[in-house]
């Protein structure tokens, strides 16, 4: 039967303090930290991919972290970037209550360390943004696509993956099969800018001392 | 059958087997090797497009193989080519059974990028639709529940009473199933004058239907047989799977986002959080129904607490004005028509907003770049690393076993596949 349990009192919403010094603890006292902050009230460290495994091992069994829980794994993109991947951890301690952010950055060739040895869950995730981002991921034995269809090629979430993909499927009633053509659209996809002009507008010359001090205004190149 | 022995290791007594004919009998050995099997995406245990390929041994699950994404729509990429308002209808699509839920999930992420704060109304609101959806969720999971382990009435029940509820949806947001309802800010519009107190009657009567649930399936021996001990998942298996919901509780961690990571106006409400002791099915299912009863009383107390008061946050540039004063204003016109074309800008910055959905911790990873649009949307649905289990779980389980299995795990595959 399952009973009902009264939980401790709940945190405040301001639990900035504790992560504060979690954060402090992180930057100051673990080497290969490349930052640790608080970024919206939400704790981020970065750190390098040869040192993910050692941190990730101590944040889930040092009882000062204890993040039994990884909730979620994802990629993001940022093709402007050397290392264009971001690879985004969300880490869960139940007993703590508090969750970290670790970011790790890596490119199309080189791989990540697989987190599925500490946590079971993390392999789908990992194959999630393997399959979309194609992110690359060492000690993984079951790295295969997810949600895409079988036989999908290209990468979907990259920024340079067009929203309407390369091919479509249709049913071809003659060969009484599943077919796969290039996408054929009716109307041009259509990706309205909205920038209004007068914010977009270039620093004409001479104007250079007035749009110095203005933050708002949009500057080109 | 004289020539063929099914297995040679099997010890069955001689006195049972087939008396032997004269004469040189040649002996095939036959191994029965374990035989894949399609479960899925057609049958309707499958609660949606799950194509589960099983490695069985005779009627034994050896191995549960998941294949998802069969509805994959590119959701996050879609999301990334629309501006904030436009990208909350997504959410509805998700997890279809829940709505309001995930809503609530983006709406909290884009107002604590934008740093604001909805009004109170707007977060009793909120606080009480969830509750509203958790028990629609949890009534459709249920009841489908029992109807996979063989018990019909319970479903028959069950449509009566969603429909009601469904009903709500209707009133507060004119959709049934797919509300747009909770927007960053507030929610779209007031609740329209008498709802309250129909909300209130229907919350006297419903405990009594979770009664008449109860006696049909608690202490119901088929239903038991069907459920205890099935599935068993130990606590440090269900943390380490990544369970939230109410699947984790029934693996005996007390963890609820609602009160451990308050939003909204969670902190302001008193309700038990149910723990099941023994992480098996049956557990799952009365932890769920422990659940809906602390969900009407989470609905009462919204209903006296809730005041009369705006419903969005009154900056026109994030919530769209009146439609009156948008007939009469130049700048209440130019407002409705900037937000509705370009939007809103969000200012750059990332968060993992998580809310408790009823099937456990939903969570939208918003990366924001200034612009109108989100960057990237990562949604962290619920039932993916639930279902990710499946292998461990129904391992050495019967077939019929996985089936009860996946109804327990409550799953839907609008918000695993995306």
């Amino acid at each position: 039967m399952a009973d009902v349990q009264n939980l401790p009192a709940s945190q405040p919403r301001g639990v900035t303090g504790s992560l504060g010094a979690i954060s402090f603890r992180l930057s100051t006292t673990i080497p290969g930290i490349m930052s640790a902050g608080i970024e919206k009230g939400e704790l981020v460290v970065r750190t390098t991919r040869d040192r993910l495994l050692a941190l990730m091992a101590m944040l889930r069994d040092d009882p000062l972290y204890a993040c039994q829980q990884v909730m979620d794994i994802c990629g993001v993109d940022f093709p402007d970037r050397a290392e264009r991947f971001e690879v985004v951890y969300n880490l869960l301690s139940v007993t703590h209550n508090h969750r970290i952010r670790v970011i790790v950055t890596t490119d199309e060739t080189h791989p990540v360390p697989s987190v599925h040895q500490l946590w079971p869950a993390a392999t789908w995730w990992e194959r999630e943004a393997y399959d979309l981002f194609g992110i690359l991921f060492t000690d993984q034995p079951d790295l295969r696509r997810i949600l895409t269809d079988y036989g999908f090629e290209g990468h979907p979430l990259r920024k340079d993956f067009p929203l309407t993909g390369y091919v479509e499927m249709r049913y071809d009633e003659e060969r009484r099969q599943v077919v796969y053509e290039p996408v054929d659209l009716v109307q041009d996809f259509r990706n309205f800018d909205f920038e209004s002009p007068w914010e977009g507008i270039l620093t004409l010359p001479g104007d250079e001392k007035a749009h110095a001090d203005r933050h708002d205004i949009k500057r080109k190149g | 059958m004289s020539d063929v022995t099914l297995r040679s290791d099997t010890d069955i007594p001689d006195s049972l087997l087939p008396e032997e004919p004269d004469g040189e009998v040649k002996r095939h050995v036959v191994e029965i090797d374990s035989h894949a099997l399609n479960f899925g995406p057609q049958h309707p245990s499958a609660h949606g497009v799950l194509r589960l390929v099983l490695e069985m041994e005779g009627e034994v699950v050896a191995r549960a193989i998941p294949h998802v994404g069969l509805l994959h729509r590119g959701t996050e990429k879609l999301i990334e080519y629309k501006t904030y308002p436009k990208a909350l209808p997504y959410f509805d699509r998700l997890d279809y059974v829940s709505p309001m839920c995930e809503e609530q999930a983006f709406a909290l992420a884009v107002e604590k990028l934008l740093d604001i704060e909805a009004p109170d109304r707007a977060k009793w609101i909120r606080v009480m639709f969830a509750e509203i959806t958790r028990i629609l969720n949890h009534i459709l999971n249920l009841t489908s529940f029992g109807l996979d382990c063989g018990a019909l009435t319970p479903a028959l029940w069950g449509y009566e009473e969603r429909e009601k509820l469904i009903e709500f949806y209707e009133a507060a947001s004119g959709a049934r199933f797919h509300a747009n309802y909770v927007r960053p800010g507030g929610v779209a519009q007031d609740l329209p004058a008498g709802l309250e107190e129909r909300i209130a009657n229907w919350a006297g009567t419903f405990p009594q239907w979770i009664d008449d649930l109860e006696s049909l399936l608690t202490s119901n021996r088929i239903w038991k047989q069907r459920t205890v001990g099935i599935g068993v998942f130990t606590t440090e298996q269900a943390l380490a799977w990544g369970f939230s919901g109410p699947c984790l509780r029934a693996s005996g961690v007390p963890w609820d986002l609602r009160r451990s990571q308050p939003y909204d106006n969670y902190d302001k409400v008193h309700f038990n959080v149910p723990v099941g002791r023994q992480g098996d099915c049956y557990d799952r299912y009365l932890v769920r129904v422990a659940e809906m009863r602390e969900s009407v009383k989470i609905i009462n107390q919204c209903l006296e607490q809730m005041r009369p008061g705006p419903v969005k946050v009154q900056d026109h540039k994030i919530t769209p004005p009146p439609r009156r004063e948008m007939k009469r204003s130049m700048e209440a016109l130019i407002h409705h028509f900037k937000l509705f074309t370009e939007g809103y800008h969000v200012p750059p910055g990332a968060t993992y907003t998580v809310t408790e959905t009823p099937k456990g911790e939903f969570g939208v990873y918003l990366v924001a770049d200034g612009s109108n649009r989100p960057y990237r949307c990562k949604i962290r649905p619920t039932g993916f690393s639930h279902l990710q289990a499946i292998d461990e779980m129904s391992r050495r389980h019967m077939l019929a076993d996985a089936v009860a299995i996946i109804g327990s795990l409550d799953l839907v595959f609008g918000e695993i596949d995306r």
